[in-house]
């Protein structure tokens, strides 16, 4: 059985850090007259000790917190090409505006008439990312991504269900992000994986021989994780759509076609945005995030509640409009999928981002993002790095692409994961590895917009380098990283026999 | 060229010829023609960050926050202070900007922070295994449910009338994808009285305190569970428990709740975190994001992400939800201010949040027209009963620059004309001796009007 | 363990699964190959004693850090016995695929179904 390890004094935790007696808050002095507990708590009702939080001094706690930043490497610090995750600029701006006392300081429960700013913003953004989707209604409730797919997958039920329908299945490509096959068991359904062909498409042939009435819905990413464009997305939607099917869009990669093309006008009935991906909102080291959803006139009766709407006038004085107000009264909603109307501070950034940008911006945004990747791909060529991680398809690609480190590891006998660990090395975030599941030893790149030609000039580099390296001693690499906070860890153990907290103190 | 791209000319000419294309649109031409849209966006063009700035705060400027008006509103989130430390921290470049630690050797800060935000959640809740935050609270009790089906697979959920309407609602979405149902569980006297409970429950949900603020005692309601082989689910506030009994030491099996108390702005809702907490028997079923400790290559202490096998990255459908971004920043900023809280206090806090609540419940139960609903005791919240019509007795508040709680009747049609009134530490006497003037001064007056009208 | 290993002592299931059959008692596990394609073994979730197997259907799920695994039954019975060891030594899976690194042990209801599995050499070649 494991036990708690003890750590050298430069990294211990706040817990080990305590100390009994120092403080860092101290309550307001009592100035209502003062009740025995045991009349306004009997004890039977209170806890036997209180919670052994930490007893620390301000200075210690801004010094620990500070030192353990450290520790971190971050987007505003280096280059971070993470395919699926979008790693672009949070501008600065947007923290400003989300701190202004006017939004950060809103009571969810305010009453609508005194927030008007914020159900204009909320409105304002709705109908941007409608635009930007080419569908019109948005809800902008889901908290990220995930919970956007189940949305569009219970919508999709409601949908089916108002048509008197049961439908069993959902049908996922094989390419798809983990989430897509776990929101359809979520959400009761089950999943039926399509095939993917030679080119990097779903096999439409597959989907020709799944696609029954049975199914529900087909979740699709377009470009695909493979950073491919769906080119028969025509066909798939007719197909889809021939059976009664619902097709849904996972928005995760969005950033390769604003303002080039929209989900809505390919066929798509529902959509949900990553507005942590495409639309700047921090990663914060794994959220907050958003995942509104847009959707079609059909599918419009079925969204959550409440919904943020423009009346023309407002209830109750009959003053002339525009008034911005939630609307409950959706007898068809699904319902609700958590608190209150959304994670407001992420609509902030997002709204200002779009404004900063604008049309010419946003679809600028898109172009440059599959510019820098197909240059970093022409790139790595340049460098000679095809011939141990040849690109996973010959094709032009969108805003990221696969490279396959197969060749790599039988000729230079490091795998895709030392080739991560060694770039930690060099200062760089690795790409995604081992994700899209098809592509053997798989890297995916997503250098993003906002990445200058030096910055991926010298990644290209770097890798050459690490491979050059690895011909000579393919061990440098196995045991890579060096020069980082700790070096590999053993994640078996730490599974095997979870510590998950810090033992409590025995005093 | 916008101000976060860096594409010169120069650049776009040697890329270009890098990739060998003429042209950047030739690099969408896998897109077919009829679904190209061949027009520019309707949106309007990009404005300068001084330009967005005036808008935005144009917008600002029309809300009425918690600085604006003496507010007695909490139902859900509350208005507490948070200290300039939060802030400080949390908007270093280091915790803001990186992504989730699937690199660990470079993600110790925020791996670490995660392992320290699940002890706390550990210590507060009672219980031995704590995620690393899911979205916020009312999905967390849908996410608890979903733990119940998987763990018995029966059909039913016991959902006590006391847990918030949000959360009923929340699990009620969920529950009919799993073709589960749920039935309330009604509150007589202000605490939740349960029905006989069979062979097809799944899980009993309740909420410490409930709704109405009032203490529920969850000993007895995790027996009736267990003894029908279900769950205790308990949606509790984070800082009743630095005082109250702990879910943990009542029997629950899960504990979950809305984190926004803990240090987090009120936003108008979100982003907040949610926590979600449990027995060790229930520890792989646990959703979201866990940080464990481990070691590195050389013995020096580290943490990764672990039990990953339950997660969607993984399992794919048969994980245990679907959850992908968990709330890292938000909970860091609950992290940070339960250790700036610390061990004394928090209970400090609570106490004088007790203090003060049972004095304004003694003020405002004192005025004429307005009754307490309850007598139970309460931590921070508690319902009065109008003698006046609502709607305006809260326009003639708001005149006075006071907004006295939140109206019970769309959520509770049984409690029409009745207000939540929450008190936070940032309510002093003063405070409260002022609403209960302004609303004594308000229900008279309407109750004037009302006699005027009849007469 | 380091090399690829078929002993053969013990019967096979296409589905990367061993059954060494004692007259109505059979005890089950994975292969070497299996071991070797998840990694390091973090947890097996072991059903109880009691449950029926079934010949080519899934009966519990090994874990790696990386993976989760089906375990397929090679024969169809009824537990008797699960190896408890293995919760607190998972790697012996890795370790000791054969020997210690059993997971279960099952009466068997049929065991005429031995004679569908296939010997080491057969095993192997569906490996190429």
């Amino acid at each position: 059985m494991k036990s708690f390890i003890a750590a050298a004094d430069d990294e211990l935790t706040i817990f080990e850090r305590s100390k009994p007696g120092r403080r860092a808050f101290v309550a307001p002095a009592l100035d209502v007259p003062e009740r025995p507990l045991d009349e306004l708590l009997a004890p039977a009702l209170r806890r036997s000790a209180p919670p052994a939080l930490p007893e620390v001094s301000e200075p210690e706690i801004v010094r620990h917190f500070n030192r353990l930043s450290k520790r971190n490497f971050d987007l505003d610090t280096g280059f971070y090409p993470l395919g699926s995750c979008t790693m672009k600029h949070n501008p600065k701006l947007h923290e400003r505006l989300a701190a202004l006392p006017g939004h950060a300081r809103l009571h969810p429960l305010q009453d609508p008439a005194m927030a008007q700013g914020a159900l204009e913003l909320m409105w304002r953004l709705q109908q941007a990312l409608a635009e930007i989707a080419g569908l019109p209604h948005v809800s902008l409730q889901p908290s990220a991504g995930s919970h956007g797919e189940l949305a569009g997958v219970l919508l999709t039920r409601a949908f089916h269900e108002d048509h008197g329908e049961r439908r069993t299945k959902v049908l996922t490509p094989d390419t798809a992000h983990g989430t897509n096959p776990a929101t359809v068991t979520m959400a009761g359904y089950e999943v039926v994986k399509l095939g993917t062909d030679e080119a990097g498409n779903v096999d439409l042939d597959d989907l020709r021989a799944n696609a029954d009435e049975q199914v529900a819905c087909l979740m699709l990413t377009n470009p695909s994780t493979l950073g491919l464009f769906e080119t028969g997305i025509e066909q798939i939607a007719e197909i889809v759509h021939g059976v009664g099917a619902t097709l849904y869009y996972d928005g995760a990669n969005l950033n390769a076609i604003m303002g080039v093309c929209r989900p809505g006008d390919m066929g798509f009935d529902i959509v949900h945005f990553n507005l942590h991906k495409s639309f700047t909102q921090p990663h914060g080291g794994g959220g907050p995030g958003a995942g509104p959803i847009a959707v079609s006139d059909r599918i419009e009766p079925f969204l959550p509640r409440p919904q943020v709407v423009r009346r023309e006038t407002a209830p109750g004085n009959g003053r002339q409009g525009p008034y911005y107000d939630l609307d409950y009264d959706r007898p068809k909603s699904i319902g609700r999928l958590r608190g209150f109307q959304g994670n407001y501070g992420v609509f902030v950034r997002s709204y200002a981002y779009i404004r900063s940008l604008g049309a010419g911006g946003l679809r600028e945004a898109s172009e440059v993002a599959v510019l820098n990747a197909n240059y970093l791909l022409a790139r790595l060529r340049r460098e000679g790095v095809a011939e141990y991680l040849p690109a996973a398809y010959e094709r032009l690609c969108m805003h990221e692409f696969v490279l396959s480190g197969t060749p790599m590891k039988r000729a230079l006998e490091i795998k895709t994961l030392d080739l991560a660990k060694r770039l930690l090395d060099h200062g760089v975030h690795p790409p995604t590895v081992y994700f899209p599941l098809i592509v053997d030893e798989a890297l995916l790149l997503e250098p993003t917009e906002t990445e200058t030609k030096e910055t991926l000039d010298r990644f290209a580099e770097v890798v050459a380098e690490i491979l050059r390296e690895a011909r000579e001693d393919p061990e440098i690499a196995r045991a890579a990283p060096y020069t980082t906070p700790v070096r590999r860890l053993d994640e078996a153990s730490a599974a095997r026999h979870p510590v998950i907290r810090q033992p409590p103190r025995q005093d | 060229m916008t101000r976060y791209t860096s594409v010169t000319d120069d650049d776009l000419r040697e890329m270009l010829a890098e990739i060998g294309v003429g042209s950047v649109e030739e690099l969408f031409s896998d897109i077919p023609a009829s679904v190209r849209l061949d027009r520019p966006l309707a949106l309007d063009e990009g404005l300068s960050e001084q330009e967005v700035f005036e808008e935005l705060r144009a917008l600002a400027a029309r809300n009425v926050s918690v600085e604006d008006e003496l507010t007695f509103v909490g139902a859900g989130m509350y208005d507490h202070y948070v200290p300039a430390l939060v802030d400080s921290i949390i908007m270093r470049s280091e915790f803001l900007t990186p992504y989730t630690p699937y690199q660990p050797e470079v993600s110790q800060g925020t791996l670490q922070a995660m392992f320290e935000y699940q002890t706390a959640i550990c210590e507060l809740t009672g219980l031995p295994v704590s995620n690393a935050s899911v979205y916020e609270g009312p999905s967390a009790v849908g996410a608890a449910g979903y733990v119940a089906k998987l763990e018995n697979g029966r059909r039913r959920f016991v959902v006590s009338r006391g847990v918030h309407p949000h959360s009923r609602e929340v699990l009620a979405t969920l529950a009919h994808g799993w073709g589960m149902e749920l039935d309330e569980a009604p509150l007589v006297d202000g605490v939740t009285r349960l029905p006989a409970l069979d062979a097809d429950v799944s899980a009993v949900v309740v909420q410490q305190p409930n709704f109405f603020g009032v203490v529920e005692d969850l000993a007895p309601l995790a027996d009736a569970a267990h003894q029908a082989g279900a769950l205790l689910i308990c949606a509790c506030d984070p800082l009743a428990l630095a005082i109250l009994r702990t879910p943990g030491e009542c029997g629950a099996d899960i504990a979950v709740g809305e984190g926004q108390p803990l240090g987090n702005r009120l936003d108008f809702g979100g982003p907040s975190f949610g926590f979600f907490a449990s027995t060790e028997a229930l520890m792989r079923r646990v959703p979201g994001r866990i940080a464990g400790e481990t070691r590195d290559l050389d013995g020096r202490r580290g943490f990764v992400l672990t039990l990953q096998t339950r997660e969607q990255h993984i399992r794919r459908e048969r994980a245990t939800s679907n959850i992908c971004t968990s709330q890292a920043l938000n909970a860091l900023a609950g992290v940070i201010y339960l250790s700036w809280l610390g061990r004394r206090g928090i209970v400090e806090l609570a106490e004088l949040m007790i203090q003060r609540t049972a004095y304004a419940r003694e003020r405002l139960g004192s005025v004429e027209g307005v009754t307490l609903v309850h007598s139970r005791p309460v931590v921070r919240e508690f319902a009065v009963r109008l003698d006046a019509p609502l709607e305006q007795v809260i326009a003639r508040c708001r005149q006075q620059g006071i907004n006295p709680g939140y109206p019970l009747g769309r959520d509770y049609p049984e409690h029409a004309g009745c207000l939540l009134v929450a008190i936070t530490e940032r309510r002093t006497r003063a405070d409260i001796d002022r609403l209960a003037e302004t609303l004594g001064t308000a229900v008279a007056a309407e109750r004037r009007e009302v006699a005027g009208a009849k007469a | 363990m380091a090399e690829a290993s078929y002993p053969d002592d013990v019967l096979y299931h296409e589905e990367h699964d061993w059954a060494r059959v004692d007259g109505e008692l059979a005890t089950f596990g994975i292969t070497w190959y299996a071991q070797d394609a998840l990694g390091e073994v973090v947890f097996f979730d072991a059903p109880d004693v009691g449950t029926t197997v079934t010949k080519g259907q899934p009966y519990a799920e090994i874990e790696s850090v990386k993976a989760v695994s089906d375990v397929v039954a090679p024969l169809s019975g009824e537990i008797v016995e699960v190896n408890e060891a293995l919760a607190s030594s998972p790697e012996t899976v890795n370790d000791d695929p054969y020997g210690e690194g059993w997971l279960v042990k099952v009466r068997l209801s049929d065991p005429a179904e031995a004679e569908s599995l296939m010997s080491a050499a057969d095993y192997q070649a569906t490996l190429q």
